[in-house]
């Protein structure tokens, strides 16, 4: 059994593991109204008239909103403003909003958001985003002149002369799928008008509390100081907070401004999935040169993602994506054209990994289709192209101010699981061996199950595989945006200490994360430090909770902040302590001198720096380092680090069903430094399963636009008996641009395991599978290689 | 006459006009008592799941008054009055089973509830055992850890059980309602 070698802290369990926690939906407040939206059936309509009479007449129903009762902007994004708050030109996917019923109870709202009638004339909808690029047409968005949100490239070397130096070309067609984040609490908000000062207090599920209140304010029209959004412990989020659950918080905001009484809106599941943006479903076009020798030469490849109805964070997405289009291999002639498009699908955004796990999947299974062409292992092919110390990157970045881990999760993960020997294994190409030598071959199989770490044996109709993915991923935003991030340590005159960053509990942990890395930099007990509920009126906007950036920025930002409290306190004490100020010491709850006798209590100097009238306080900044962009070009230093992890998963796939039995996976990742390990190994254990899902399960349908997943008894997340017991190696190299030596997990957990899936169900079937989620029928007994794509 | 419901150990009269309520709703809006997450509002996801004389139940798709004189133990009723947790609830914090939260209430109960039939569980027996509560964030590894983990406390309660019975005391009211 894996027993937890370090004991795990949460400041939050506690109130979790016993039901007090109270999130959003749990808090009351007196005399509160309750907001449910309102849907048209369309999919791309141009709207007439929206006809609230009958909603109106209900009794209970307080007011129904709709786009002209904003008294602000009623349009937002974070690219381009063309978000609405509610529908107001044209109804541009089956999730827009046109009103909302405020009522005196949650289910008079919802009857009456049915009776909100919406007079459209219909226009063809573009669902499909190749056509969409075409010049003839519909346009989403007739001012934006197309349907292409952005274009991003990478123009590296010369494909066609790499191309010509190639000994084989290979090329696939990959497409991915429309796929739900399925955080267990939806999108939710209490909007509170508070008395006194006349401030909008607002609660809700929400990544980005900053960008909740610049939308706030922006639609009401109000200073930023108006409207304070405060930290909620929050149901899940990986990546989908952002935009869709502030608009849910712009709306009921909107609805307590003009009502003057609390409002709580909290999405129904059935609202949450027809509405909220998803991971973008990518088509990809590769292709790849390569040499005798093993050695990739050039790569082309054209990637078109499906933004839906709205801009949102697209431009980004497709941006790590573009940067990351070749994987961690060394490639010198590149070619890369990405589109982000409008269709009137459902919105697609941020979702943990943001452009990485679709190009993964591709790129993942492209080295091992590339391997058997020249007659290697998928392993010796990535050794012989990986990324190194000093490699040069695909964008032209040198990869030397941090150690280049790739090679080594690589081998971690090999070595754990045993790979080489259980490649030999695998169904797939041991036919002719079966038919010819019928009692080895059951030898053999006897001998693969041996090896299996699972308790789970292989049976008489089930096909054997393992496989193996990796990849390297920029840290942090990148050069997609402002990346800087705020910590306030507040030291009180007894010794306890107040800590606040400007990062969101999004449930992984980060208020623990802050809290050990200030009691560590401070050399005093966990027990002294109470992590403040964050409050966008108290902490510097430090940007949203995503992009893995939470330890890294916010862990940066209160290293700085304890260092600079650390020297106010040297400063203070270090005559009494008879030493010079960079000579003070923090340990054990003691300010020391040059030895250890000589040493003042943390509490006894907290004391008396109230007595000297100088505050123990400390404002940290942590600026990411800086990184460049050429657009035209597509290259530059584009992430100022990097993180490196490999998965491997081994399977059985079933001859008659075809279903996937997952046997065993495991990870290592180096995350720089392990702040909280244990939590460390949840991101990882939860990327996993997450990724899991994204390759044998998980599809949001829409025949025609129309939204038909619209339940997690349709939506199928990955449950217990669906996942393998799981093995993580924490790689820890700490790297000198993070003040705390501690890069990224959570998205790197979530972006290889698809493409390992793939890999094994290829070395169990002989059938390579390019398109997600993977759908495997009855199958013929395994031949010869046939690479072509399922 | 009117319904009563005994949750966590305590009786609670029911009022006539809650009886077509959804129970979810009246444990969470009448009672506070709002550990029970209605997540989906169909039965699919489990983060509503209660105790009902010891067996789960899906809250979100039952009415009030269809659960007259029974046991309910929500998460409320785990910890000890003084706040002590529960060892399973303790399992949990120790090996890191908790991240989001909204999934843990049902998650813990479910788990209870099991234990409390199957004290000594193989893992694949736990697996089985959570497979109707969803968890989008662990990947159910850490949580199966915890529940293996607070497993011994079970078999102690169980072999205490067995020595009172045979010993013929009056029964011990079993564990939650002692710690509850």
């Amino acid at each position: 059994m894996s027993q937890p070698e370090t004991k795990c802290w949460r400041n939050d369990a506690y109130a979790k593991v016993t039901g007090k926690a109270k999130f959003t939906d749990d808090l009351k407040f007196a005399n509160v109204l309750h907001a449910a939206p309102a849907y048209s059936d369309c999919v791309h309509a141009r709207i007439v008239s929206i006809d609230t009479s009958a909603a109106e007449k209900v009794s209970g129903v307080v007011r129904v909103l709709t786009a002209k009762d904003v008294p602000g902007e009623n349009r937002f994004g974070q690219i381009i403003r063309d978000y609405r708050i509610f529908a107001d030109d044209k109804i541009r996917y089956h999730g827009d909003v046109v009103a909302i019923v405020v009522a005196e109870t949650r289910a008079i709202a919802i009857h009456a958001a049915q009776l909100v009638k919406v007079n459209a004339e219909p226009l063809p909808a573009v669902l499909d985003p190749e056509a969409a690029m075409l010049p003839d047409a519909p346009l989403v968005h007739e001012h934006h002149g197309s349907n292409i949100v952005n274009t991003h490239v990478v123009r590296r070397g010369n494909v066609d002369d790499g191309f010509k130096q190639a000994d084989f070309v290979i090329e696939e067609k990959f497409q991915t799928q429309t796929i739900e984040h399925a955080y267990m609490e939806t999108e939710a908000a209490v909007c509170v008008p508070r008395s006194t000062d006349g401030v909008l207090e607002v609660y809700g599920s929400m990544q980005h509390p900053f960008s909740t209140r610049r939308f706030v304010a922006a639609c009401l029209g109000v200073a930023l100081s108006e409207i304070e959004v405060i930290g909620t412990p929050m149901g899940g989020g990986f990546g989908g907070k952002d935009d869709t659950a502030a608009i849910v918080c712009a709306r009921a905001a909107l609805a307590a401004k003009l009502l003057g009484r609390p409002v709580k809106m909290v999405y129904r599941r059935d609202w949450s999935m027809r509405e909220s943006y998803k991971r973008h479903p990518y088509r990809v076009h590769y292709k790849m040169g390569l040499t005798k020798a093993g050695r990739i030469t050039a790569v082309q490849c054209r990637i078109v993602a499906d933004g839906g109805a709205y801009c949102s964070v697209t431009p980004w997405v497709t941006w790590r994506s573009t940067v990351q289009c070749c994987g961690p291999y060394v490639v010198e002639n590149v070619h890369c054209d990405t589109f982000g498009v409008y269709t009137n699908n459902v919105v697609a955004g941020a979702m943990r990994g943001f452009g990485s796990p679709q190009m993964n999947f591709v790129i993942e299974q492209m080295v091992e289709i590339a391997a058997r062409r020249v007659g290697i292992s998928g392993i010796e092919f990535r050794r012989r192209n990986l990324v190194r110390q000093g490699s040069i990157t695909i964008t032209g970045q040198k990869l030397d101010g941090h150690k280049v881990a790739m090679a080594q999760a690589l081998d971690t993960v090999l070595r754990e699981i045993d790979y080489e020997k259980k490649l030999a294994r695998c169904s797939h190409g041991q036919s002719k061996l079966r038919s010819s030598r019928r009692e080895e071959a059951q030898t053999e199989t006897a001998q693969a199950q041996s090896l299996l770490t699972s308790a789970a044996a292989i049976q008489d109709d089930e096909l054997y595989g393992i496989g193996v993915a990796m990849s390297y991923r920029g840290v942090s935003l990148g050069a997609e945006g402002v990346d800087f991030c705020a910590a306030i340590i507040n030291a009180q005159a007894d010794g306890s200490i107040f800590l606040e960053t400007g990062i969101h509990e999004n449930g992984q942990g980060s208020e623990s994360a802050m809290s050990l890395i200030c009691a560590e930099e401070l050399g005093v007990d966990l027990k002294r430090i109470r992590y403040r509920r964050s409050s966008t009126s108290n902490i510097p906007d430090s940007g949203t909770t995503v992009a893995s950036r939470g330890t890294i920025m916010g862990g940066g930002a209160v290293t700085l902040a304890a260092r600079e409290l650390k020297m106010k306190i040297a400063e203070a004490f270090c005559a009494k302590l008879g030493c010079p100020m960079d000579e003070v010491r923090f340990k054990d709850n003691f300010i020391c001198g040059r030895s250890d006798t000589e040493r003042i209590a943390f509490d006894d100097a907290m004391r008396q720096m109230w007595q000297m009238q100088n505050f123990p306080f400390a404002l940290g900044t942590f600026k990411a380092p800086r990184v460049s962009w050429e657009e035209h070009t597509g290259q530059g230093d584009a992430y100022f680090t990097w993180v490196y992890g490999c998965q491997a998963v081994e399977l059985t796939v079933n001859k008659n069903s075809g279903k996937v039995r997952l046997l065993n996976a495991v990870a290592a990742h180096d995350v720089g430094r392990a702040v909280n390990p244990e939590m460390v190994r949840g991101q990882i254990y939860g990327g996993m399963a997450m990724s899991a899902g994204y390759a044998l399960h998980e599809e949001v349908k829409a025949p025609g636009g129309m939204m038909t997943t619209l339940n997690l008894n349709t939506y199928r997340i990955p449950r217990s008996l669906d996942l393998p017991e799981m093995k993580v190696i924490i790689i820890e190299n700490p790297d000198p641009l993070s003040p705390t030596g501690a890069k990224a997990i959570g998205e790197p957990a979530n972006e290889i395991l698809a493409p390992a899936i793939a890999n094994a169900i290829f070395n169990a079937t002989g059938q390579r599978h390019c398109s997600l989620p993977i759908r495997l029928g009855a199958l013929p007994e395994p031949v010869a290689c046939e690479e072509g794509c399922k | 006459m009117q319904m009563k419901l005994f949750v966590n150990g305590k009786e609670v009269e029911v009022p006539t006009s809650a009886m077509e309520k959804r129970i979810v709703e009246f444990l969470r809006e009448d009672l506070d008592l709002t550990g029970a997450k209605n997540a989906c509002d169909v039965g699919a996801c489990g983060a509503c799941t209660i105790l009902v004389n010891d067996e789960p139940s899906r809250i979100c798709i039952k009415l009030v008054k269809d659960f007259g004189g029974q046991r309910i133990l929500t998460i409320e009723g785990m910890a000890a009055p003084d706040g002590t947790l529960h060892p399973l609830q303790q399992a949990f914090l120790d090996c890191g089973a908790i991240q989001c939260g909204y999934c843990t209430p049902g998650m813990v109960l479910t788990a209870h509830a099991f234990l409390l039939k199957t004290p000594h569980p193989t893992r694949a027996q736990i697996r089985h055992a959570i497979v109707k509560n969803l968890c989008r964030c662990t990947g159910y590894q850490q949580i199966i850890d915890a529940v293996e983990k607070a497993a011994p406390h079970y078999h102690r309660e169980e072999r205490r059980l067995q020595a009172a019975s045979t010993s013929e005391k009056p029964a011990h009211e079993d564990t939650e309602e002692t710690t509850g």
